[in-house]
């Protein structure tokens, strides 16, 4: 198991390489341009002197090959000296720097990153509670009317979009009953009660958004796999022995029906990191996801690059965690 | 007795202003709220130029001259706007010079003199610095200090309307002390003082959450000791126009939110709900149509909508350019897409009031379908079985490109319909606003390429002097490839009596001179058919209906008097 994970680091480092190249060459082809939503009453020549400002009069490969220098050396040894006071050289080094906003990139993803995993985490945890006995259950008494409001809710969940939910939740308990916030306040800290309250009621509504859109997709997951292995020969053996019906469901069914389960939630971590791009939007959340939009929108190329960039590393780390995870779990599977 | 009442009245009534005068005290109202829907990036509008970042960092640093809701200008850190009467102003219009207010104290309790002046147009102007202010400094060859309170301008060649400089939101002056170390390529690398700049404005940055939210808090060393009224303000950015129009209008959780790019019908909704009102001002914003005077058609290759592709077939008719604008009933929409954020309007200068030409007004505010169809009807356009007129195998038939946004795909599908009513077809185009505004050279799609025969926007001037604006169609401006499409004459526009009128402009300084010659040249281009004006845009925000003292202004931030705000008790 541990050469197969090595092996497997290993060949992450040309692929990621790879993926960070085909990412700048597309932010490059791209015909967006990070003058473009200023005002026009900013003439021509003076845009051109703000993009090469910018650094993009340069060109293509060597502005490559300088936001690789920046990520892979400049930034981990600036981590690196903040982390231990010690300092490399002069200190003196060119950070990934945003155009809009012209302050190093991983500062602003250092300052986004902890609302995102509170918000989309906790909506991701909660959804994965709500879905495995919702999922458990269906499975188990099939075409039961459980079952039928729970397959019917989770389409719902699942084909109505999240910018539709967010809306009407707001609409619902912000506007009409006015019971919580529909614009969440990014400067709260919590200290009391009265704040930690405060804080609750503003993750409501977006947590429960996306609660119910995690839970919908991991619900039929979760439901297959239970029907998968309901069937099996290891359960009637071990109904004909006589052991109990809930030892029988919950010890053997469910402990065999999770394994795809837990790989299908493994794969699906980093898109917390990503963020919930539109429900971050719609409730004014200051997570990544609305970092990455309004970079998008702001042809603000370096956090374009950067951020999915990072959300790539996390995919391939996570399908490596999601494999290595499923050899634990399931002794038959070895890979040396 | 009598008396003890007497003087017990007295006393309640002493009270009584002394809470009145309290009202007008510092720090006494909390936490102003405002909502921007698109965050703020930087607070430091020399290296973004975007309105939102100039709208916001006008709460903390200020110019040396703010314009009013009227357009007119107001000494802010000075004491008197020079003018050639009062002596301000060189006779050969080749230097001005402003003389500062005595006292005025930056919040960090630095004296504010013409050095920070000084040093703020050599950051601008400091080469590799990327300065998106730069215009405003365009033409002047010098900043000096004769004493620290006074500052001179000397121009490179006479400026009839010398106020750019140093005036309005988009030129405020910076602390020299916090970004002496940050001129020219280092710009960028000052993030702490991007963030938080140093102002003589009403507020300070306390906290700074790129593209989320700012804290500001009063400036303790602001000139009025009685001003701001509140305490804090914060400034929370993204989302949506509507959801920000609902926070203000509907749910009340905040006192402030700018740009209301909504649909009329929904913010009527919205308004029902008694908690907010909405507030509009025009400045100089028109949408237009611009027909392109060259031949963008595709077989020319390279060589379309340049010079060397010769004029369009069907444009180049002055029938068809005017039939073109007569077909269009402005007021519908005005109704269907601005509501109170717009006016039905024939001039490409629409404001201030005294520039502003009424002479086409009466054949071009009105949709006259008959005469349009009599004019194209004398010029020889024929129609044929599809109902398309045509001439000598020339089709009026026209690619109207836009940005994508949802008013003007709206407009596009009513002006499709208007047109189809006098035999001219179009085939409609939207384009992604960060591609067709991008300017980049290699794309087929930009507004500056002008790969379409007519395409509509929106453009306007700053400030309340259109001479740089209306020099925008001169011959030489028009964009090419030799050029890198840069030129601002978008429609190609192309006439030496128009050249030498805008010459003359730039030669005259009287006042009155001015404004005649403006509205000539303004007329000219809509005469002429250069351009059809729509839509004469105002910018709409709102504010809650307990918020005192907004007064809108489209010529200056919004938040020019953010000072003089005040909660109502």
């Amino acid at each position: 198991m541990f050469t197969y994970t090595l092996r497997r680091l290993l060949f992450a480092i040309p692929t990621l390489l790879v993926i960070s190249f085909v990412i700048f060459a597309l932010l490059d082809l791209a015909p967006s341009d990070p003058t473009g939503d200023l005002p026009l009453t900013i003439p021509p020549e003076v845009r051109e002197q703000i993009r090469a400002s910018l650094g993009l009069d340069q060109p293509f490969l060597i502005r490559y090959l300088k936001w690789l220098q920046q990520f892979f050396i400049n930034e981990p040894l600036n981590i690196f000296e903040s982390l231990t006071g010690w300092q490399v050289g002069d200190g003196e080094r060119m950070r990934v720097l945003s155009w809009a906003t012209r302050s190093p990139v991983v500062d602003l993803i250092v300052q986004r990153l902890p609302q995102t995993l509170w918000v989309v985490g906790l909506a991701y945890l909660f959804g994965v509670l709500i879905a495995i006995p919702i999922g458990v259950i269906s499975a188990y008494k099939q075409y039961s009317i459980f079952d039928q409001i729970g397959t019917f809710l989770a389409m719902v969940g699942y084909s109505v979009p999240t910018f539709f939910t967010g809306v009407l939740l707001i609409v619902i308990f912000s506007s009409y009953l006015q019971w919580f916030p529909s614009v969440y306040d990014t400067n709260l800290r919590v200290t009391d009660f009265g704040s930690f309250i405060a804080q609750m009621k503003q993750m409501i509504l977006p947590v429960t958004v996306l609660a119910l859109f995690n839970a919908s997709q991991i619900t039929r997951f979760v439901r297959a796999s239970m029907l998968d292995n309901l069937h099996q020969d290891y359960v009637r053996t071990a109904r004909a022995k006589g052991v109990k019906e809930k030892s029988v469901l919950l010890i053997h069914v469910l402990r065999n029906s999770l394994i795809p389960v837990v790989t299908v939630i493994a794969l699906g971590v980093p898109t917390i990191f990503s963020g919930a791009i539109i429900t971050e939007q719609i409730f004014r959340v200051n997570g990544l996801g609305q970092l990455l939009i309004t970079a998008v929108q702001g042809a603000d190329i370096p956090l374009v690059q950067t951020l999915t960039f990072i959300f790539a590393v996390l995919i391939v780390l996570f399908n490596l965690i999601a494999d290595v995870l499923y050899g634990i779990l399931d002794p038959r599977i070895r890979y040396d | 007795m009598k008396n003890r009442k007497l003087l017990l009245a007295g006393t309640v009534a002493a009270l009584a202003f002394a809470g009145s005068a309290a009202h007008a005290e510092r720090g006494t109202d909390g936490d102003l709220k405002i909502l921007f829907w698109q965050a703020v990036s930087t607070l430091n509008p020399y290296l973004s130029g975007g309105t939102k970042e100039v709208y916001s960092s006008s709460m903390v640093i200020e110019p040396l001259a703010r314009y009013d809701e009227k357009g007119e200008l107001v000494p802010m850190l000075v004491t008197e706007i020079p003018t050639i009467e009062n002596g301000g102003v060189a006779k050969d219009l080749l230097s001005m010079t402003w003389k500062l207010k005595s006292g005025v104290k930056w919040s960090d309790g630095t004296p504010f003199t013409a050095d920070d002046v000084i040093f703020t147009w050599k950051y601008c102007v400091a080469p590799d610095g990327g300065c998106a202010q730069k215009a405003q400094y365009e033409g002047v060859t010098s900043v000096e200090a004769p004493d620290p309170m006074t500052v001179k301008i000397t121009f490179s060649e006479p400026k009839p309307y010398p106020y750019s400089a140093f005036v309005g939101a988009q030129s405020p002056v910076i602390q020299k002390k916090q970004f002496e170390n940050c001129v020219g390529a280092k710009a960028p690398g000052c993030t702490s003082a991007n963030f938080g700049p140093i102002g003589t404005g009403p507020f300070v940055v306390k906290e700074f959450k790129p593209n989320d939210v700012i804290t500001f808090e009063a400036n303790k060393n602001y000139r009025d000791p009685a001003k701001p009224a509140f305490a804090t303000a914060t400034l929370k950015g993204g989302g949506d126009a509507a959801s920000a129009a609902r926070a203000v209008l509907e749910t009340g959780e905040f006192d402030y939110a700018w740009n209301m790019q909504v649909e009329p019908e929904v913010l009527a909704t919205m308004l029902k709900a008694g908690k907010g009102e909405l507030v509009t001002a025009f400045g100089t914003q028109v949408e237009r149509i611009n027909l392109n005077w060259y031949n963008p058609d595709p077989k020319l290759g390279d060589k379309r909508s340049t010079k060397e592709a010769g004029p369009h077939p069907a444009l180049k008719d002055p029938a068809v350019r005017r039939a073109l604008s007569l077909a269009i009933d402005r007021s519908v929409i005005d109704e269907a897409g601005y509501g109170e954020a717009g006016k039905p309007t024939c001039n490409i200068v629409p404001a201030p009031e005294a520039y502003a030409s009424t002479k086409n007004d009466s054949w071009c505010l009105k949709q006259d379908v008959d005469a349009a169809n009599k004019l194209l009807d004398d010029a020889g356009w024929k129609k044929g079985g599809d109902g398309i007129r045509a001439k000598d195998g020339v089709k009026l038939s026209f690619l109207y490109q836009t940005s994508t946004n949802s008013v003007r795909q709206a407009t596009q599908e009513l002006v499709k319909d208007m047109w189809s009513q006098i035999g001219v077809g179009a085939e409609l185009r939207n384009v992604s606003a960060s591609v067709f505004f991008g300017g980049d050279p290699a794309s087929p799609d930009t507004f500056q390429k002008f790969y379409a025969d007519v395409e509509m926007y929106t453009n306007n001037f700053d400030g309340t002097d259109p001479e740089k604006y209306l020099a925008e169609w001169l011959c030489d401006k028009v964009p090419s490839p030799e050029n890198g499409w840069q030129g601002q004459n978008i429609p190609r526009y192309c006439n030496p009596a128009y050249d030498k009128l805008v010459g003359e402009l730039s030669k005259t300084a009287d006042i009155s001179k001015r404004e005649e010659l403006a509205k000539q040249l303004n007329d000219m281009l809509t005469e002429e058919g250069a351009h059809i004006p729509l839509i004469h845009r105002g910018s709409v925000s709102s504010h809650s209906v307990k918020l005192d003292g907004v007064r809108m202004n489209a010529w200056d931030s919004e938040l020019w008097n953010v000072a003089d705000w005040s909660r109502k008790k």
